[in-house]
């Protein structure tokens, strides 16, 4: 029996490829086992080479595997992209209607099981894919009942009938399974769990879902891979919460509409990807200016221009901190797993009201579309908190509000319209203490000091996730999706290893990074992007350069845990030499 | 209740002596306080440009924003908080330019906002450009041999992206363009108000003189029907867009937040930020 399992299936876009891996690992995440699933797919609508990976396992798992154990192929294309990546005696399940074969040489085990036709003969060629599932299940040796429970949930508002077909195809593909097993070699037996049920989602839900819990009711957004989940599930979610989302013309319009829902005193907010956050620029700046809250989630993809759309990559991290002409405060954040982004979302939503400043959310394609198991999330772990917005009528004689008073904290009270006694002018154009545009030098020294030092001591209760000492032989420091990686990979090596996922991109933690970085005797950066952003970030940030390494990946695919603890080695083995 | 005094402060605009913003800023005080608004109900949203300077010199909130961007801001602020009455305003190159995308779509959209154009057909924060509103052989520093480009249609443009309130004025007829912003406020939707504001320092030909020769009232057109859009595009496209008074208008189309449902029974600001923990075990049994 195995602890974990690796599972991928593989067909072409648009023929339901998305919905077999989705029956199959929900099912699964309900049975209690924790789950970490990838899709590659590219983009086009229908056609094309799409697969789902999914890795079963019985312990928290935090990356994609560094082998497949089982791939399911409903065309030979799938067999001839995905073979290499199977272990040794791995298995091919194979729909046997495009006769499928295998390449020469490869130690694998193809077994072509008529998917399609044991469908058609059930009624409905569509369920090929559940035929599949039954087939997985036997292999894998699991009950049969949760799939059941699972296809009745799915399937029951579309009548009893449906629900009873799908179920005799599951059944179907188990038995053909069956029939088979004698000719396996090896085990495909997955361990049982403790049953206990985790959440199952994709980064980009427990977003929308940390934005829901932070109070906000409003969004206006443009679609765009890999961001769009998040307006579609506040699409889905809002109206019940009386709110709403607007679609808007382009990014330019959505964050500027946004700025003006927070500026009247709706929690709002726009999500979007390297391209959008390009054209939100100088919106960025005017957020900054005009002190007027403001999050944006920039779920990361491979870039520049188009880039790779539907690709894995972590390259807007420079854009997001320096982006917009012109010195703003500004809050670049960086959950380190899908569980955490439904908190730091929720703190987000907080930093921007408290600091009065734009704050960029950050997150990546791998953490916002790869759906894995988190833990429950606890609805009052992160309060609720406007800072200094007004909402009730201010005790006034004067004609303007002083909005921009100059404050010891930098931070002025923020009346919102409608507001009685709060009258005020907001422009982008520098201004005095009421708002109304002033060039003045005197005027524009204290009002950009005054906008500066809100965030010059800001620190984050946690600015980065650590697991081991301050002491180590080697740090490494990543973000987002590639932490989990990293993890995994740091625990398969006897060494001192202390790693980091810094949440806290900007402004820097470096006063709380500096005994980690003081107590490596090497330090190592991984991401994903060509020119090493991370690595950039943190040597203008700390001065032990002679001991920092960076190590990149810009190719679109996510890093395997191999791959990192081959890197890790080599150079503790490089050390040692020395 | 308020006079239009109280929508007044004591900021001296930094346009040119005669500039035609003066009357359209006068009017909009007078029309607030006809309709018997508060300061404090009152989010004046401008874009960049001589005219985008009018928040500032209103007595109300306001939000001077980017260029091009009032729309959007506007947008967001009516969205929020249903009870402020919500003017977006700015000049043909806030609105016909770099904000032509956002202009299209917020007639398109309908929501419950009033958008006032200031029209001088040129570039004059900048000192003396083409703008796309400029007339054909129009001569600018940026169109030494005069403008080769038709210029935009706003009525026309207007109508076409489905708006459901349209009229057009000039600055110098002070009483007209007060009524016709009381009428636009009062509308249940999107309203668009161009109004030819003249520049007197960069515009020489499109003067106030010009625009009493060649504006022609709707009033003094026998068959003109406001209600109807297929007259109303009829007269625009007979009178080249050189038409004033209140060119359409459509009492029967819902606006964006009516037909949200409801979305109107209370303004997004005053609803509970905090989620029901029943809605949250809901929302989180989505997930399992």
């Amino acid at each position: 029996m195995k602890e974990q399992l690796s599972w991928k299936v593989g067909g072409q876009q648009g023929e339901g490829i998305e919905s077999t891996g989705e029956i199959f690992s929900t099912t699964l995440n309900r049975m209690g086992y924790h789950l970490y699933s990838y899709r590659h797919f590219s983009s086009r609508i229908k056609g094309g080479h799409t697969n789902n990976n999914v890795r079963i396992s019985t312990k928290e798992v935090r990356a994609v595997s560094d082998h497949t154990n089982i791939l399911v192929a409903f065309d030979q294309q799938t067999i001839d992209l995905n073979s290499h990546e199977l272990v040794q005696g791995g298995i091919v399940l194979a729909d046997s209607k495009f006769d499928p074969k295998k390449e020469e040489g490869l130690d694998i085990q193809l077994i072509p099981i008529p998917f399609t036709a044991t469908a058609k003969e059930l009624g409905s060629q569509l369920m090929k894919n559940m035929v599949a599932v039954g087939a997985s299940a036997r292999l894998m040796n699991l009950e049969l009942q949760p799939f059941k429970d699972m296809i009745y949930t799915m399937f029951i508002r579309k009548g009893e009938q449906i629900v009873e077909s799908n179920n005799q195809a599951i059944l179907a593909g188990y038995n053909l399974m069956d029939e088979q097993m004698p000719n396996i070699d090896g085990d495909f037996e997955l361990e049982p769990t403790d049953g206990e049920s985790q959440l199952f989602l994709i980064g980009n839900d427990a977003i929308s879902f940390g934005a829901l819990n932070a109070g906000v009711r409003f969004m206006a957004a443009y679609p765009i891979t890999p961001a769009s989940e998040i307006m579609e599930y506040m699409i889905d979610n809002l109206p019940k919460l009386g709110g709403t989302v607007i679609q808007t013309e382009d990014e330019i319009s959505a964050v500027t509409m946004a700025i003006g829902s927070n500026y009247a005193g709706a929690r709002s907010f726009t999500s979007s990807a390297g391209p959008g956050l390009s054209l939100m620029m100088e919106s960025i700046g005017l957020s900054g200016m005009t002190e007027t809250p403001l999050v944006i989630v920039d779920t990361m993809r491979g870039g520049p221009s188009t880039g790779l759309p539907t690709k894995q990559e972590q390259s807007d991290l420079m854009q997001m901190i320096y982006g917009t002409h012109g010195d703003i405060p500004k809050i670049v954040l960086a959950p380190s797993d899908v569980e955490d982004a439904f908190y730091t979302t929720m703190e987000a939503f907080n930093l921007a009201e408290y600091y009065q400043v734009p704050v960029i959310l950050l997150s990546d394609l791998q953490m916002s579309l790869g759906k894995q198991s988190s833990r429950p999330f606890d609805q009052s772990r992160v309060e609720i908190n406007r800072g200094k917005t007004i909402t009730e009528e201010i005790d006034n004689d004067e004609d303007y509000f002083e909005r921009y008073s100059d404050e010891e904290d930098g931070i002025s009270p923020r009346p919102i319209p409608g507001v009685k006694g709060g009258i005020h002018h907001v422009t982008g154009v520098e201004h005095s203490t009421v708002g109304t545009p002033n060039e003045g030098a005197e005027n524009r020294m204290t009002q950009m000091d005054k906008r500066m030092r809100k965030l010059k001591d800001f620190a984050m209760d946690e600015p980065f996730k650590v697991h081991g000492g301050v002491e180590s032989d080697l740090l490494i420091i990543s973000i987002l999706s590639v932490n989990g990686v990293v993890n995994e990979a740091a625990e398969r090596i006897d060494a001192d290893i202390t790693t980091i996922s810094l949440k806290q991109i900007h402004p820097f933690p470096a006063k709380r990074l500096k005994p980690y970085l003081d107590g490596a005797k090497d330090i190592l950066v991984i991401e994903h992007n060509y020119s090493g952003q991370l690595h950039s970030i943190l040597k203008m940030n700390y001065y032990g350069h002679d001991r920092m390494n960076s190590h990149v990946k810009y190719d679109g695919t996510p890093f395997k845990p191999d791959e990192i603890e081959a890197h890790i080695n080599s150079i503790l083995k490089i050390k040692e030499v020395m | 209740m308020a006079t239009f005094k109280d929508f007044r402060n004591n900021i001296k605009p930094n346009w040119c002596p005669g500039c035609g913003d003066f009357s359209v800023q006068a009017a909009i005080q007078k029309a607030c306080a006809a309709n018997g608004l508060e300061p404090d109900e009152l989010a004046v949203i401008t874009g960049i440009g001589c005219s985008g300077r009018l928040s500032g010199y209103i007595k109300s909130y306001g939000f001077h924003a980017t260029h091009g961007r009032s729309l959007p801001v506007a947008q967001g602020v009516k969205m929020a908080n249903d009870e402020l009455t919500v003017i977006a305003a700015g000049g043909d190159g806030d609105g016909f330019a770099i904000g032509m995308g956002h202009t299209v779509h917020a007639l398109k959209r309908n929501i419950d906002i009033t958008y006032i154009v200031m029209d001088n057909q040129v570039y004059g924060l900048t000192k003396g450009q083409t703008s796309p509103s400029s007339g054909k052989g129009f001569v600018t520093k940026t169109t030494p041999d005069g403008s080769k480009e038709d210029p935009i249609q706003p009525i026309r443009t207007a109508m076409a992206s489905g708006a459901t309130f349209v009229a057009q004025s000039v600055s110098s007829d002070i009483k007209q363009l007060t009524a016709i912003i009381q009428q636009a406020m009062d509308h249940k939707g999107f309203s668009f108000v161009n109004v030819f504001s003249p520049c007197v320092t960069y515009n020489k030909v499109n003067t106030y003189d010009w625009f009493k020769e060649n504006l022609v009232a709707v009033e003094d057109l026998d068959d003109y029907d406001y209600t109807d859009a297929e007259n109303a595009m009829q007269h625009v496209m007979a009178n080249n867009g050189l038409l004033k008074g209140i060119i359409y208008h459509d009492a029967e189309s819902k606006s964006y937040q009516e037909n949200i449902e409801g979305y109107l029974d209370q303004p997004l600001v005053k609803r509970d930020m905090a989620l029901e923990d029943e809605t949250f075990d809901e929302l989180m049994a989505a997930f399992r």
